[in-house]
């Protein structure tokens, strides 16, 4: 058993306030005039000081109280990022009410199972679209009392009496508070740092959604670690948009905002983020691999437009990034010329691109919630962005693993963040304890129990190992890893996301648990695959044609080598490499069952439904007929059939000494 | 006029708007071309606040009937009263004086021209600073400028196109296009808004967002509003009263049910053997 923690240091310095109330009170006097909120508005970045903030939530609590609300209620809070659903948040929090974050783009009917699991009274939404899912669905949940509106944009036909606007809500809040001057501060005053202090909704993959409650000093722990961890000030500056209602969001922009006491800047809306993100050019960012990966492909789509010259110079200058840039960013011995280079290339390119991007003045970045590409996370730090991985899940204020500075790992997702342990369990689960972990699923008891060990330890159901440096990679989720036949672990997620990296293959699927070698499904990207079929002047008649073209196998015989030479260079892996795949006659799809809707592999399903291909994989067979059922998208179904070829690719011997078995 | 009249004529609009007296009457309008005749004998009236639309086959007349009533066309016959006065002479600009602005059915917008640029040409004319104040920006100019640039974000905010701001008016696609052209009307701030096709040519989306942006106009500025439109299904929707034009006579006016079941509309639509 493999147990790790945070090298640089245990036992919290548990110094400042130990609640979220606390900290926005203690900003108020500390830092009165600093910014602490901006939100675009009409065109103007509008800032609210600390002082404004905490007026606000004064406001929105005592006006909460006015209407009934009770320590313990839930308040659930829907919408875009704006300052004032983040305000709503903390006054429910001043009450020791619990806030309930939801997703503003779930559908009314889904809003229904939180609303009466969660039996909420009380509503703050954005505006009037969310008005009318809480109004459509308000007879389901008849527990739901009232619905406070931040915009009150064509809300002035509504009559229902449970809406009320937030100003009115605000301006009795301010009579109230004038009333009894001393109440706000005597709720705070009862505040204990144990108390739940946000409820977050697992995005329930398996099984009904979950409301996982987190304490006050789960998250001020969470925050303050990655604080120290990272050196982050009260001078930052971070773009919240996204969803309120991830945990991501809700570390980043409320928690370590509300302990470290940095800004947090709200865009104008949804479309106009690439924009605000420009003009604001935070310091610290958080983003989703995908939102790298789009900004990186408009790149690269302009560089295509523009003249010879500047494509000339671009190209160069990523070639000596490539070379080099990560090395200077760790800090690296490099050699004179390439630093010339590379400082030359800052000048004419790195320096505008990050300009154009926003990133000018990031100090730090982080990505997390599905796995990086290494091109792409070698491309943003290479041009000098500090792009670093973290690791974790609404269970734990998404914190167990960060990547330290000057240790950037490709694949791994860092060392364990201060204050946490982590342990690996003899199957490879990962197993972390810490101050971060939850404190219950909401009214699951049994939930609860089944999650944490006797020893406190939370399960992940990720599995993973540690490197010789100590850095965390993360495998797979820990019921789909198998053991082939020699023992070797299998990891099928693993592999397949390092074959989806390539642009040529869009999914895979591959099977080897209990076997002697591993295999592989594939499915093409059409459009990638299409244009370079197109450049090579190929014919074809669509997915299914240019599927079977011998120059495609060969095309992803290629990615599928590359993929084996990367696996023997990990003593873990190496038994696991492809020795044949296929490319599927049809695309997988979500329609057929063989997807879910958010485009995750149902391994279980396509294993069965392909039974005849995986066997005649595994039998060494060349071709092998299929037929299979496709069901369209007006609900008709058809019959695709074609003969898939099998081929094999070449394996490697495994590098750098397999581990004994 | 009493009120009890007012009421029982104007009948309930869909969303309970509140319609105020006629502020634009035409009576026994008679519009000609040389020996075409475009509009006969026309008459009708519009409310203030209400949503009126004018709907009829391919050159029923309608848009001409819009140029009247912007004073682009003068009826060789018939009486216009705006607000209980009659129009005895009229030129477009004057319309805009008066606070009646439109938008075109093919768009008229400067392509160059970035989004706030097109929006802010809408606030020509309440600007009061001569054309030197303005090239020295000079105190009073640059406060003006403020406080139309001010009324402008308020449309852009409005009409949700924030994303657009500084995009060349030229490269966005046409429904956004047809946006721009309502914030650069709505710019005037204008008591009538003439609406040419809104519509046209636009997906069904698009047809649903400009719905959701004419009742919203008619709701929180008040503003009147008259529509041309071809598509039958969304002015039933949206407006208050219709007029049906065909061959350039009237052949229908009421509230939107009282039209729909009107024979002679059936027939001008669905065709008939007259």
């Amino acid at each position: 058993m493999d147990t790790r923690t945070s090298a640089s240091d245990h036992g919290q310095a548990a110094a400042g306030p130990d609640t979220f109330p606390r900290w926005l009170m203690h900003h108020a006097k500390a830092r009165p005039q600093q910014p602490a909120m901006r939100e675009k508005a009409y065109g103007i970045w509008q800032t609210y000081t600390w002082a404004q903030v905490a007026e606000n939530v004064r406001a929105i609590a005592c006006g909460l109280a006015q209407l009934g609300f009770k320590r313990g209620d839930r308040l659930a809070v829907v919408g875009d990022n704006r300052p004032r659903l983040y305000w709503s948040v903390a006054a429910c929090q001043c009450l020791g009410g619990i806030p309930v974050m939801m997703y503003q783009d779930a559908v009314a009917q889904e809003m229904v199972y939180v609303l009466q699991d969660a039996e909420i009274k009380f509503a703050v939404v954005e505006d009037q679209e969310q008005v009318d899912k809480m109004v459509e669905i308000q007879p389901e949940a008849p527990m739901l009392e009232h619905v406070i509106y931040d915009d009150p944009r064509g809300m002035r036909h509504y009559t229902q009496t449970l809406l009320m606007g937030l100003d009115e809500l605000q301006e009795m809040g301010r009579i109230h508070d004038r009333n009894q001057p001393d109440f706000l501060d005597s709720e705070i005053d009862k505040g204990a740092s144990d108390d739940i202090s946000i409820m977050l909704y697992t995005s329930g993959t398996t099984g009904k959604p979950k409301g996982v409650c987190q304490t006050h000093g789960a998250f001020i722990a969470a925050a303050r670690g990655a604080i120290q961890f990272d050196k982050l000030t009260d001078k930052e500056d971070i773009l919240s948009y996204l969803p309120m209602a991830w945990v991501g969001d809700h570390l980043f922009s409320f928690a370590q905002a509300t302990v470290a006491g940095f800004t947090i800047n709200c865009p104008e809306s949804g479309e106009t983020v690439m924009n605000d993100l420009r003009e604001i050019g935070p310091t610290y960012y958080f983003a989703p691999p995908r939102v790298f990966e789009n900004l990186l492909t408009q790149v690269m789509i302009r560089m295509e437009d523009a003249g010879s010259l500047k494509r000339k110079i671009f190209h160069h200058f990523m070639d000596v990034a490539r070379r080099c840039g990560a090395d200077i960013l760790d800090g690296k011995p490099v050699s004179g010329g390439d630093r010339f280079q590379y400082w030359l290339g800052n000048l004419l390119v790195y320096g505008p691109l990050k300009n154009v991007l926003g990133m000018s003045r990031i100090r730090v970045a982080y990505t997390a919630g599905a796995a990086i590409g290494p091109d792409l996370f070698r491309f943003y730090r290479s041009i000098g962005i500090n792009l670093k991985q973290l690791y974790g899940q609404t269970e734990t204020c998404a914190y167990v693993c960060l990547q330290p500075d000057g240790e950037i790992k490709l694949d791994s997702v860092g060392k364990p963040a201060p204050f946490v342990e982590v342990k690996l369990a003899d199957n490879g689960e990962i197993l972390v304890k810490g101050p971060m972990l939850l404190k219950a699923y909401y009214k699951r008891p049994d939930a609860t129990a089944e999650s944490i060990d006797a020893e406190g330890y939370f399960m992940t159901g990720d599995a993973g190992f540690f490197d010789a440096d100590g850095h965390l990679k993360i495998i797979d989720r820990a019921k789909d890893v198998g053991k082939m036949a020699d023992g070797t672990m299998f990891a099928p997620n693993y592999i397949e996301n390092k074959l989806k990296f390539f642009q040529h293959i869009k999914e895979a699927v591959t099977f080897g648990a209990g076997k002697e070698f591993a295999t592989a499904f594939i499915n093409i990207d059409l459009e990638a695959v299409g244009n370079w079929a197109e450049k090579k002047g190929m014919a074809y008649s669509g997915y299914t044609d240019l599927a079977q073209q011998s120059a495609v196998y060969e095309l992803v015989r290629d990615c599928v080598e590359k993929v084996n030479a990367d696996l023997a260079t990990d003593p873990n892996m190496s038994g696991s490499q492809i020795k044949r795949f296929l490319i599927l006659h049809k695309e997988l799809d979500a329609d057929d069952g063989e997807l879910t809707r958010t485009r995750k592999v149902r391994r279980n399903f396509i294993a069965e439904k392909y039974g005849v291909l995986i066997e005649a994989m595994f039998e060494g067979r060349k071709t092998q007929f299929i037929e299979t059922q496709v069901k369209y998208e007006d609900g008709r179904t058809g019959k695709v059939s074609a003969d898939l070829r099998i081929e094999e690719v070449k394996t490697f011997a495994p590098q750098a000494g397999k581990r004994a078995a | 006029m009493d009120m009890t009249d007012m009421n029982s004529a104007a009948a309930t609009s869909p969303a309970g708007r509140r319609q105020g007296e006629v502020i634009l009457d035409l009576q026994n309008i008679s519009l000609r071309f040389g020996g075409v005749k475009a509009l006969t004998d026309i008459s009708f009236n519009i409310r203030e606040h209400e949503v009126r639309a004018i709907i009829g086959p391919n050159g029923a007349g309608k848009s001409s009937m819009l140029n009247v009533i912007n004073g682009v066309y003068h009826p060789q016959e018939g009486r216009i009263f705006f607000r209980g006065e009659e129009r005895k002479k009229m030129e477009p600009h004057m319309a805009a004086l008066q606070g009646i602005a439109r938008t075109f059915q093919n768009i008229a917008l400067f392509k160059g021209m970035s989004v706030l640029d097109n929006i802010m040409t809408g606030r020509n004319l309440k600007m009061k600073c001569n054309l030197f104040q303005q090239a020295l920006w000079l105190g009073p100019a640059l406060r003006e400028e403020i406080a139309h640039r001010e009324k402008v974000e308020e449309i852009v905010d409005f009409l949700e196109i924030q994303h657009i701001r500084k995009t060349p008016v030229g490269a966005l696609p046409y429904g956004l296009q047809k946006r721009v052209d309502l914030g650069r009307a709505l710019a005037m701030e204008p008591q009538i808004l003439l609406l040419d096709e809104p519509m046209a040519g636009m997906n069904v989306e698009e047809k649903q967002d400009m719905c959701r942006f004419i009742l919203d106009i008619s709701d929180q500025f008040g503003t009147t509003i008259v529509l041309i439109e071809h598509d039958m299904g969304v002015v039933m929707d949206i407006s208050d009263r219709v007029v049906v034009l065909d061959y350039g006579k009237k052949i229908g006016d009421g509230t939107p049910d009282e039209v729909r079941n009107n024979q002679d509309v059936i027939n001008a639509y669905l065709g008939s053997g007259h």
